[in-house]
């Protein structure tokens, strides 16, 4: 797969704190990157590397084949976790203002403002100032400033922040339509469902140190410990627990069923085969519930940061 | 990509669209005018009064030379003893009685001469009557050593030396008073300048840090540029400002002058000078002022005036924007106040001090290399003569100084904007110019 952006060896110390250590990422073109981390790990940091902002003491950071260039920064669209808008400023005044800073003609930014305003329905705000507006408004604008440029790179910090469900998911849809139609994008947050939900590739960065990286899928793989949820319906629930936990680890599990069962978790060993462990089960009663237990984005940072 | 321009419209229109800034553009004029004409007319009220005084003359020598003026009316006591006339003169509420007993010579009665009064007496009122008792004593005096005063009189001769330059310039005092005036508003007008527009820019930039804009800012132009557009513009409308007070302010003037009948020379506390001099003739003295303005050096003048005045400027406006980037709210900026303020008023005190006492002294000619110190102290200097070659190294010290400056305070500025929560040391922006 073709990389849009290379990290090398990035290292940014201020002062006497080191915010970045040797971090390298590769970010694949079409892809949603997810830049994950506990609050002060060096994620911002990262991202104002690449928004330029703040220039890396050591290492490179190649975007499209080129080392970043002032030039790069019409290519990117940036969305920071702390962001607001001149408060006094007309909305429409603005949002033209800002796109033009992005390198688009007054009337290229007139066109496209009008496309996303009659997109998002948010078209008579346009002479509204912005201190008029709810904060969940304000995000709009501010999202629709953020991708009108068509950059080939989208950075989310936090996107969904000061948003209700509805707009996070109208806005976690247009995101996806926008990688879609060939933005690649990098998105930093802590709510690990919409990592879940979004994110082909993620990087966990901590204490400076990027911990892990990879597919998420592979990262799953590599952290799935062979552990079945089971329901089972047996003519002896006290016996074949007894069973069970005497052969296997057990750990209390529940969801919900309709039926009156034996409810567990099991770490098979990995000289046990899945089959093999099924055929065990339906000998002991009614196999009524088998579920692999894969962890989830939140388990795996869990996991991964207690581990460091 | 030059974004340039753009940031310097967004932020000229910000600024002059703002309703503060609007109310203050017309509202200071009048505010000022008013002002002016409440004190013209407080200082007309108090000319108005007149002064009754009392005059109790045991000695009998001074009695023709108590004339009543329009705004003092002596009134001269016979037969009375001084308790008697001290019960009137309070009885008739007078403004005060002065005593002048009967002695044996000149010189007790210098001592013995009193002024009764409810409390204590104008002191221009007692300088007039000190003035006139003096001139009487002293002609008394000159007559009792046989000197006739009038033979004094016309022994004077008043000399003022004319004064002339090596290469054959006339100069004068009235010419060194016009240099002053025009250093001195020079100087005045820019310290005004970067005060108040100075502190506009500072606020602009907490504005951003504020509203959070900043960092979306920055990801799209370069700090110095964003720096440079902020000055740029905030100066422009700052311009825009000065020059409608100073149309407004003449309009109203001339309104309230001709309207209310004001002479504003009345609001001037040197109005005796005013009219002694108008008494000399006043064509002759507005001939001598065109004269002398002709002499002076006009267009190095207005060149440098300008120069001096927008380099002076950006060099302070650059000051303003990094403290306004190194504190996150307008309460903090005391701390670095004070190193700003302090060449400036610097500044003003060797101008107003050291160089209207030698323009060319060697204090005057290192402040006016200076870059700090340079716009008002070399504004001033300018009009006394001071040679091209000095005034262009001064312009560049003060340009190069600028950049220097901007190149600073862009680095405290792309450090600063984006530290939230946190009031820095100056150890800590020490620190942040090496990020």
């Amino acid at each position: 797969m073709e990389k849009l952006l290379v990290v090398n060896n990035v290292s940014k110390v201020y002062g006497d704190y080191k915010a970045l250590n040797n971090v390298s990422i590769e970010v694949e073109k079409g892809s949603i990157f997810g830049l994950l981390g506990p609050n002060g790990a060096g994620k911002t940091t990262l991202i104002r590397i690449i928004n330029q902002i703040t220039m890396p003491d050591t290492g490179s950071v190649i975007l499209d084949g080129e080392p970043l260039k002032p030039h790069h920064i019409q290519y990117i669209g940036y969305l920071p976790e702390e962001r607001g808008l001149y408060k006094t400023m007309k909305v429409g005044e603005q949002a033209l203002y800002l796109a033009q800073l992005k390198g688009l003609s007054k009337q290229e930014a007139k066109e496209r403002l009008k496309y996303w305003f009659d997109r998002l329905e948010i078209g008579d705000w346009w002479d509204k100032k912005i201190q008029e507006l709810s904060k969940g408004m304000a995000q709009k604008i501010q999202f629709v400033v953020t991708v009108l440029h068509k950059p080939k790179l989208l950075i989310f910090d936090e996107p969904f922040s000061g948003f209700d469900p509805i707009n996070a998911n109208l806005i976690k849809d247009e995101i996806l339509k926008l990688r879609d139609d060939g933005a690649t994008v990098i998105f930093s947050t802590h709510r690990m469902e919409s990592v879940e939900e979004m994110c082909d590739h993620i990087a966990l960065i901590h204490k400076s140190n990027k911990i892990l990286d990879g597919r998420l899928v592979d990262i799953k793989r590599q952290y799935k410990n062979n552990v079945f949820e089971i329901g089972l319906i047996t003519p002896n629930h006290a016996a074949t627990s007894a069973l069970l936990k005497e052969k296997f680890e057990v750990y209390p599990a529940t969801f919900k069923s309709i039926n009156d069962e034996l409810q567990y978790k099991v770490k098979i060993p990995d000289s046990v085969s899945t089959n093999d462990f099924v055929n065990y089960l339906t000998s002991q009663g009614q196999l009524t519930h088998f579920v692999e237990v894969i962890p989830s984005a939140s388990d795996i940072f869990i996991e991964t940061i207690q581990k460091n | 990509m030059n974004h340039l321009p753009l940031i310097i419209k967004r932020e000229y229109l910000t600024k002059v669209r703002n309703k503060s800034f609007i109310i203050m553009t017309f509202l200071s004029p009048f505010i000022f005018v008013g002002i002016f004409a409440l004190v013209a007319y407080l200082s007309s009220l108090n000319n108005d009064t007149v002064r009754k005084i009392s005059v109790l003359d045991e000695s009998g020598l001074f009695a023709d030379e108590f004339n009543s003026t329009p705004h003092t009316q002596y009134t001269l006591l016979h037969n009375v003893s001084l308790e008697e006339a001290k019960q009137t003169a309070e009885n008739k509420e007078m403004y005060g009685l002065l005593y002048i007993p009967k002695t044996e010579s000149l010189e007790a009665l210098s001592k013995k001469i009193t002024f009764y009064s409810e409390d204590s007496p104008s002191l221009s009122m007692m300088g007039d009557i000190n003035d006139m008792l003096e001139t009487k004593v002293n002609t008394l005096k000159l007559k009792e050593a046989g000197i006739d005063s009038e033979t004094i009189k016309s022994l004077r001769i008043n000399i003022s030396a004319n004064q002339e330059t090596f290469k054959g310039k006339e100069t004068s005092k009235l010419g060194s008073g016009l240099k002053l005036a025009f250093g001195g508003a020079a100087g005045y007008l820019l310290f005004m300048f970067i005060i108040i527009y100075g502190n506009m820019i500072m606020r602009s930039v907490i504005e951003e840090k504020t509203s959070r804009v900043i960092e979306v800012i920055i990801s799209s132009v370069k700090p110095r540029l964003l720096l440079l557009g902020k000055i740029f513009g905030t100066t422009l409308a700052g311009i825009t400002q000065f020059l409608v007070w100073v149309v407004l302010i003449l309009v109203l003037m001339t309104v309230v002058t001709s309207v209310f009948g004001i002479d504003p020379a009345t609001a001037s506390p040197s109005q005796q000078i005013v009219e002694n001099s108008v008494d000399g003739g006043t064509q002759q003295i507005l001939h001598d002022v065109m004269l002398e303005i002709n002499n002076l050096p006009i267009t190095n003048l207005i060149v440098m005036f300008i120069l001096f005045f927008v380099g002076g400027y950006l060099l302070y406006a650059s000051l303003y924007a990094s403290v306004g980037a190194a504190v996150d709210s307008e309460t903090d900026t005391q701390q670095f106040m004070m190193p700003i303020l302090m060449p400036l008023i610097l500044a003003v005190y060797v101008g107003f001090f050291t160089v209207i006492d030698n323009p060319h002294g060697t204090v005057s000619q290192v402040f006016s290399y200076i870059p700090f110190t340079s716009p008002v102290v070399m504004l001033m200097r300018i009009p006394f003569g001071v040679p091209i070659w000095q005034q262009i190294i001064s312009v560049v010290i003060l340009f190069a100084t600028f950049g220097g400056m901007v190149w600073f305070a862009a680095k405290i500025y792309r450090v600063g904007i984006l530290m939230y929560g946190k009031k820095p040391t100056y150890k800590e922006i020490f620190k942040w110019l090496k990020y």
